[in-house]
């Protein structure tokens, strides 16, 4: 969708403001949020890019006026209230008023190790891969209304495939319940003239990790 | 959260504080009730990210790469591989790739979509990663973000950046500082810092760490 979260190459945000010794986590609750949002993605009710999704539908001015785990809150109260799993009521009472649902598994200590890597998004491939490192490509004018990895900046668009990184679970369908329907990806090149025009800084270039779907040859 | 270095916080932190505290503590009583999570595995997760994963994994990684040629070609061939072998996580998930400055290259990772981010050898993402002025600008004004960052590169260095946008996640290998020749992995690995390797920031200055 093209969202407020596709931020690439917007202008009006200002400087970058790094933190000298950033603490992990701010306040307390922030650890609580990740760590709550991770437990759940356990029991294995939502896909990652379910998740994304659940960010990108928060309304714009709230996703520019909250912090980046009180997104990550919302979006988890969200999911769970549309998923049936708890009701607003029993957010507001903060005592579950009614037994849980069965789900597939639960996190435990035990687990946590093994949690902290990721796991794999590569798929067997449905069809050989279409294009090859060096294919000129240009990227597709979609805009669908629902979740896509294709930031609008790059857009019909012409680039270089550099590499294939394999086939794998592709976003735009995964998000929307219609299956893994694995799909090729590859790092595609562009010069920054091409994204941002004639004025741009000659000595750059930029990538994109992009979904077969998303190119047609250039 | 006294700070102002976050544009998306609220502006009365206090109030926010206190009503995001009494809403997560909410949240966690009813997914805890329902039986759907155990408090006791929050406080694990909380505490590896606290003390356990952070960017000292990925410093060892640059700084055996630096000192070990066979690691670096490995590490550039397939970083899942070689961190895994590497032996200072558990797992490694797939999809690592490390991607090497070079003095005609500089390299810099972002995700202009969301915040995705090498958890496993750097840790979580700080704010500015996941800040607005960040992934907007990453993208058409490195240099200008580099300059935010007190870095200036040579003008004809051409600046690679990698946006984030699938499952792939990358880790840059920075330059090697000048006169650290003979220096253990120990010592070379006090010079990576995390800005170095997503490309916002340079190793440290040798005669200032030594």
């Amino acid at each position: 969708m093209d969202g407020i979260h596709d931020m690439g190459g917007m202008h009006g945000f200002g400087k970058v403001e790094p933190e000298k010794d950033e603490p992990v986590f701010h306040a307390p609750w922030e650890g609580r949020t990740l760590a709550l949002n991770r437990a759940m993605g356990y029991t294995g009710i939502w896909t990652i890019d379910q998740t994304r999704a659940g960010i990108e539908r928060l309304p714009a001015d709230v996703y520019l006026t909250s912090s980046y785990y009180k997104k990550w809150e919302t979006r988890l109260e969200n999911m769970i209230v549309d998923l049936g799993l708890a009701g607003r009521d029993e957010l507001e009472a903060g005592h579950a008023l009614r037994p849980g649902k069965p789900l597939k598994r639960k996190l435990t200590v035990a687990d946590v190790p093994n949690t902290l890597s990721r796991g794999t998004f590569a798929r067997p491939a449905q069809a050989p891969a279409r294009f090859k490192a060096g294919d000129k490509v240009r990227t597709k004018n979609i805009h669908p209304p629902t979740h896509t990895r294709l930031p609008r900046y790059a857009r019909d668009k012409v680039g270089v495939v550099e590499a294939i990184r394999g086939c794998h679970v592709y976003p735009d369908t995964v998000a929307i319940g219609q299956g893994e329907n694995p799909q090729w990806l590859y790092t595609v090149l562009f010069d920054g003239r091409e994204l941002w025009g004639d004025a741009t800084d000659p000595t750059l270039k930029v990538s994109i990790e992009a979904f077969e779907p998303y190119l047609e040859p250039a | 959260m006294t700070h102002d270095h976050d544009h998306e916080h609220d502006h009365d932190h206090g109030s926010e504080l206190s009503e995001m505290q009494l809403r997560v503590r909410a949240l966690e009583t009813v997914l805890a009730e329902k039986g759907y999570i155990d408090p006791a595995a929050l406080d694990a997760i909380i505490e590896a990210y606290e003390t356990k994963v952070g960017p000292h994994t990925g410093a060892r990684v640059v700084a055996k790469a630096w000192s070990d040629p066979a690691f670096r070609q490995a590490l550039l061939a397939d970083a899942s591989k070689a961190v895994a072998s590497f032996g200072l996580l558990n797992r490694v998930g797939d999809h690592l790739l490390a991607v090497e400055n070079t003095p005609k290259q500089h390299n810099m990772i972002v995700c202009t979509l969301c915040s995705c981010y090498p958890w496993e050898v750097l840790g979580l993402p700080p704010v500015w990663y996941k800040s607005a002025p960040y992934r907007s600008r990453a993208v058409n004004d490195p240099r200008g973000v580099l300059a935010d960052f007190g870095v200036k590169l040579p003008a004809d260095t051409q600046i690679r950046v990698w946006d984030s946008t699938a499952e792939t996640r990358f880790i840059v290998l920075p330059m090697r500082p000048a006169g650290t020749e003979g220096w253990s992995e120990e010592r070379l690995a006090a010079l990576v810092t995390r800005d170095c390797m997503i490309g916002t920031g340079l190793p440290k200055d040798p005669k200032e760490a030594a």
